[in-house]
C-alpha cells in the first residue's frame, strides 16, 4: 500500500511541478505591474492587433480544415474510386505535417510561395501577397493543421462500418442525405473534438507563422510572435499579459476538449 | 441524377486538389530546393560546423528528454490507469495541457521560472551551474512539449491488459514486482517506444519554446530548429533547406516505423 | 418472369466470386441462396441490390434491365446480416426512414408506420432505440424498414446469422408466413441447410461461385445434379468402389463410380428385421452415439464404413454387434455423368402367385 501511495504523490508532484506552476507564474507574471499593467500589455494597439490576426487565422483555418478535413476522411475510407493502394499511400501522407518542425513548415511555403519562387513572383506581379501577408499565414497554419480532424474522424468512420450508409442507399437515399441523416450523427462528436484541437493548435501556433509573416508589426503579426517579440526586448509583463490571455483559452479549451471527449465515447 | 454526378466530380477533385497541393507539393519543393544548387552543394550546407553541431546537439538533447519522459510518462500512465485517487481526472486532463499551450507561451514559463532571477535559478547559481540560456533548460522545453506522447500511448495498453493475465501469474506463484517485469511490462513497451519515438521527433521539431529560453549561441546552444530559422532570416534558404530535409527524412523515417510497429500490434 | 439474371461474372483481385451465373425468379417467389461460406451467394444478392456492380452480364427486373441504375431507384428492400438499423433513430425513425427520403407526406407516413409496426408485432416499441431491443426485435424492424417504400423485390443477406438458436426457428416461420401473406419476390442468402429448406420455395445451391442447382427442396434432395450438391444436402458418406456392395454390381460398367450413401436410405438391424436378407450385406457395428432423438450408428461392411440412424423404439444396438445392412439406394457419380440407382437386388425373385 505505500508503494503505492508513493507513486501517487510523486505522480501529483511531478504534474505540480511541471504543469501546474508554470501556469500560476504566468498569471503572477501578467499582474506584475497590478492590473493595470496587465490591462496596459493587452489592451496595446498592437497586442489588441495581433490577437484580430489570431482570432481571423483562426476562423478561416478551421473552417476550411473541417469540411476538407471530414471529406477526405469519408474518401480515404469509404470511397471505391480509390484503390487500396493508394488509400493507403494517401493515409501515410495524411500524417506527414505531424512529422514536419513547425519552422520547416514555414520555410516550405516560403520556398514555393515566396517573392524568389517562380509561383510567389508571379502572384506579386498579379498584385497578390502570399508570404509576408495573411495568405502565407493562413496556408501555413493550414498545413501544420492538417491532419488533426482527419485522424479524428477516420477511426470512427471504420469502426460504424458502411452498413448504415448502405441501408440508406437502398432506402433511396443519395450521398447528401446519406451523410447528413445517417453519418453525420456517428461522427459528431470527434468532429468537434478535432475542431477543437485544431483551434488550440492554431492559437498556439508560433514557428512557421514567424517565418511566413516575418512578423511586421501591425501587420502580419500574431499573438504568439508578439510574446516572442516582447521577450526578446526585455517587455516582460507584457509579454506575461498576453501569453495569461492565451493560456487562458488554452486552458478553457482543454476543459472543453475534456468535455467533448466524455460525449465522444457515449 | 446528371446533376448530383457533376457535383460528387467536383467535390472529389476539389479535396484531392487541396491534399496535393497543401501537403505535397511543398515537401517534394522543399527536396527539390535543397538540391537544386546540386549534390555537392547540398553536402557542403550539411557539413557547415555549424549546421552539423546543431543537428548533433538537438540529437543529444533530443534523446535525453525522451528517457526522461520514458521514465516520468511510463509513471504517470500506470498511476493515471491503475489507481482510483481524488483527482485522477483532473490529473488526467492535465496530461493534455502540453499540447494545448502555445509553445512561446511555454518558453516564456520556463524562462520566469528558471531564469537567474528566479528561486529555482539562484539556487542552481549557489550549485554552480546554470539552467537558463544553457542545456539544461532546452532539455525542460522537450520534456515539458512531449510529456503527454509516452502517457498517452501508455494508457490504452494498459487498460487492454486482461486482468487475467496478471491473476494468472500471481496463483502460479509471481510476486507482484515479478508479475509487473514478466507479464505488464512487456505488454506496455510497444506503447512506451512508439510513444519515445513520437516524443524524440517531436523534440527534434521543437521550435517555440526552446528559442526563448536556449540563448542560442551558435555552436554551442543552437539546436536545429533555430538554426535553420537563422538560415532563412540571413537569406540562406539552400542552407536552411538542406538541414531541413535532413530534419524531414529522420521525422519520416521515426513516423514510418511507429506505424510499422503498430500495424504489426493491430495484425497480432 | 419477375427477376431475370445472365452470365454475371465478379471478380475481386485475383479471386473469381462469382463465375458465370444465370437465373430465372417468378413473382412472388420464395428463394434461398444455400452454399458454404465464401462461395458467392452475397456477391450475388449485393449485385442485384446494386451495392456491386458485375463484371459482365444482366440483371433485369420485369423486362427492365437495371445495371446501370443505382441501389436508390432499384425499388429493392434489403435487410442486412448486422440488420444495419439506424443507432441514432427510434424503431419509429428507422421504419419512416424510406419514405422521409421518397417525400410522402406526413400523415401517409404516420399511418404507414403504424401499419409496419402493428405487422411485425412491435407495438409499443415504437419509440425505442435499437440498443434497447433484443436481437429479434431488431431484426423484426430491420424487416419493417425494408418493406415500407413498398419495394417490388425482398433481399436479405442471413437474415437469421446473429440471432440465438432458440428464437431462430420462430423467426424463420415468422418470416415465412410474413412473406407469404405480403406475396412480395424474395432472395435471400443462408449457410444454414435447414433454414433453406424449412422457409424457401425453391434454392438455388452456390459453390465456389458456381450456381449447382436450382430447385425445390425435394428436387435438390432427390435428384441432385451434382456432387457437390448431392454431398451439401444431409450427411452422407462416399463410397470408393460402390460396385463391391450388394445390389450395386452393375456400377463396375463404369469404371471410376464412386458412391453416395445418405444415411436414411440405410437400413441396419438383426435378421429378423428383414423380408429381403438377400438383398442386404453383413456388416459389424463399429460404433454408437446417442444422439438426443435417435441412435447414430457406425458399421463396418469389410473395409467400407457406413453411418446410418436408428430409432430408439429398436432394439438397442452393441459395438461389436453383427447386423445387415440394407441399402436402399445410392447416388453415384463419375467424372462423366451422375445419377441415382436403386438397389438392384430389392426386386423379390420369386414373387408369390397364388
Amino acid at each position: 500500500m505505500t508503494m503505492r501511495r508513493l507513486w501517487i504523490g510523486l505522480t501529483f508532484v511531478l504534474f505540480g511541478l511541471l504543469l501546474g506552476v508554470p501556469v500560476v507564474r504566468i498569471a503572477i507574471g501578467a499582474f506584475d505591474g497590478g492590473v493595470q499593467g496587465f490591462i496596459d500589455g493587452v489592451g496595446r494597439p498592437e497586442a489588441l492587433h495581433a490577437l484580430m490576426m489570431t482570432g481571423i487565422i483562426v476562423v478561416i483555418v478551421t473552417a476550411v480544415n473541417t469540411v476538407f478535413g471530414v471529406m477526405l476522411a469519408l474518401y480515404l475510407v469509404r470511397a471505391n474510386w480509390l484503390g487500396p493502394q493508394l488509400k493507403r499511400l494517401l493515409n501515410s501522407v495524411v500524417d506527414l505535417p505531424f512529422a514536419v518542425s513547425p519552422i520547416i513548415g514555414g520555410l516550405m511555403i516560403v520556398l514555393l510561395l515566396g517573392p524568389d519562387a517562380a509561383l510567389g513572383a508571379l502572384l506579386n506581379k498579379a498584385g497578390i501577397d502570399i508570404v509576408y501577408a495573411l495568405p502565407g499565414m493562413v496556408i501555413a497554419t493550414l498545413f501544420v493543421t492538417f491532419p488533426l480532424i482527419i485522424r479524428e474522424v477516420m477511426p470512427v468512420l471504420q469502426e460504424i462500418g458502411a452498413s448504415q450508409e448502405e441501408a440508406a442507399h437502398m432506402l433511396g437515399a443519395y450521398p447528401w442525405t446519406t451523410f447528413w441523416r445517417v453519418t453525420w450523427p456517428s461522427i459528431r462528436w470527434s468532429v468537434v473534438y478535432g475542431v477543437v484541437l485544431t483551434v488550440a493548435r492554431t492559437l498556439g501556433e508560433f514557428g512557421a507563422v514567424l517565418v511566413v509573416s516575418g512578423n511586421i508589426l501591425f501587420k502580419t503579426q500574431t499573438a504568439t510572435t508578439l510574446v516572442y517579440q516582447d521577450v526578446e526586448n526585455f517587455n516582460v509583463t507584457a509579454a506575461n499579459s498576453v501569453a495569461l490571455v492565451l493560456a487562458a483559452c488554452s486552458v478553457g479549451l482543454l476543459l472543453f476538449m475534456e468535455w467533448v471527449k466524455s460525449r465522444k465515447e457515449s | 441524377m446528371l446533376r448530383s454526378r457533376w457535383w460528387s466530380w467536383g467535390f472529389r477533385s476539389a479535396v484531392m486538389l487541396y491534399f496535393v497541393l497543401l501537403i505535397v507539393f511543398p515537401i517534394l519543393g522543399i527536396y527539390g530546393q535543397s538540391f537544386s544548387d546540386g549534390w555537392a552543394s547540398f553536402v557542403d550546407n550539411l557539413t557547415e560546423p555549424l549546421a552539423w553541431k546543431a543537428v548533433m546537439l538537438t540529437v543529444k538533447l533530443a534523446i535525453i528528454a525522451t528517457i526522461v519522459n520514458m521514465a516520468i510518462g511510463t509513471m504517470a500512465g500506470w498511476v493515471l490507469t491503475r489507481y482510483r485517487f481524488p483527482g485522477r481526472k483532473l490529473l488526467n486532463s492535465m496530461v493534455d495541457l502540453p499540447f494545448a499551450l502555445p509553445t512561446a507561451v511555454v518558453g516564456l514559463m520556463i524562462l520566469l521560472l528558471l531564469g537567474p532571477r528566479s528561486a529555482v535559478g539562484q539556487w542552481a547559481d549557489s550549485l554552480g551551474f546554470t539552467i537558463l540560456f544553457h542545456e539544461p533548460a532546452i532539455v525542460v522545453a522537450m520534456v515539458f512539449v512531449t510529456f503527454p506522447f509516452v502517457i498517452r500511448a501508455v494508457q490504452p495498453l494498459l487498460e487492454e491488459i486482461d486482468a487475467s493475465e496478471e491473476e494468472a501469474a500471481y496463483t502460479m506463484g509471481a510476486t507482484k514486482a515479478k508479475t509487473f517485469f514478466r507479464i505488464i511490462l512487456p505488454n506496455m513497451l510497444p506503447g512506451i517506444l512508439s510513444g519515445a519515438m513520437l516524443a524524440f521527433s517531436r523534440a527534434l521539431a521543437e521550435f517555440g519554446a526552446v528559442v526563448l529560453v536556449a540563448g542560442n549561441i551558435p555552436g554551442r546552444t543552437q539546436v536545429a530548429s533555430v538554426y535553420i530559422f537563422g538560415q532563412i532570416e540571413s537569406d540562406h534558404p539552400a542552407a536552411a533547406a538542406a538541414v531541413s530535409v535532413l530534419l524531414l527524412t529522420f521525422s519520416f523515417l521515426i513516423l514510418w516505423l511507429v506505424n510499422y510497429v503498430q500495424t504489426r500490434r493491430t495484425a497480432r | 418472369m419477375h427477376v431475370e439474371v445472365t452470365g454475371l461474372n465478379k471478380r475481386f483481385g485475383e479471386f473469381q466470386a462469382v463465375a458465370d451465373v444465370s437465373f430465372s425468379i417468378a413473382k412472388g417467389q420464395l428463394i434461398g441462396l444455400l452454399g458454404p461460406s465464401g462461395g458467392g451467394k452475397t456477391s450475388i444478392l449485393r449485385m442485384l441490390a446494386g451495392l456491386e456492380s458485375p463484371d459482365s452480364g444482366d440483371i433485369v427486373f420485369h423486362g427492365q434491365r437495371v445495371n446501370d441504375l443505382p441501389p436508390q431507384e432499384r425499388g429493392i428492400g434489403f435487410v442486412f446480416q448486422n440488420y444495419a438499423l439506424f443507432k441514432h433513430m427510434t424503431v419509429e425513425g428507422n421504419i419512416a426512414f424510406g419514405l422521409e427520403v421518397k417525400k410522402w407526406n406526413k400523415a401517409k407516413i404516420k399511418e404507414r408506420v403504424a401499419e409496419l409496426v402493428e405487422l411485425t408485432g412491435l407495438s409499443g416499441f415504437e419509440k425505442r432505440y435499437p440498443h434497447q431491443l433484443s436481437g429479434g426485435q431488431r431484426q423484426r424492424v430491420a424487416f419493417a424498414r425494408a418493406l415500407a417504400p413498398e419495394p417490388q423485390l425482398l433481399l436479405l443477406d442471413e437474415p437469421f446469422a446473429a440471432i440465438d438458436a432458440k428464437i431462430r426457428h420462430e423467426l424463420r416461420s415468422w418470416l415465412r408466413e410474413m412473406i407469404d401473406r405480403l406475396g412480395i419476390t424474395s432472395i435471400f442468402v443462408t449457410h444454414d441447410q435447414d433454414e433453406a429448406i424449412e422457409v424457401a420455395d425453391e434454392i438455388m445451391i452456390i459453390n465456389k461461385g458456381n450456381l449447382e442447382q436450382k430447385g425445390s427442396p425435394w428436387e435438390i434432395y432427390k435428384d441432385p445434379k451434382t456432387p457437390f450438391v448431392a454431398g451439401f444436402i444431409g450427411e452422407s458418406t462416399t463410397v470408393e468402389d460402390i460396385s463391391a456392395l450388394k445390389g450395386f454390381k452393375e456400377a463396375a460398367n463404369w469404371p471410376g463410380t464412386k458412391g453416395l450413401i445418405r444415411p436414411e436410405y440405410i437400413e441396419i438391424g438383426k435378421e429378423n428385421e428383414f423380408t429381403l436378407l438377400s438383398a442386404t450385406e453383413t456388416g459389424k457395428v463399429s460404433h454408437i452415439h446417442f444422439r438426443g432423438s435417435e441412435w447414430l450408428v457406425e458399421v463396418q461392411i469389410g473395409d467400407i464404413k457406413l453411418v446410418t440412424y436408428r430409432s430408439l423404439e429398436k432394439n438397442v444396438l452393441q459395438v461389436g454387434d453383427e447386423v445387415h445392412v440394407l441399402i436402399h439406394r445410392a447416388y453415384l457419380f463419375n467424372n462423366k455423368d451422375n445419377w441415382v440407382m436403386e438397389n438392384s437386388l430389392k426386386v423379390d425373385p420369386l414373387p408369390v402367385h397364388i
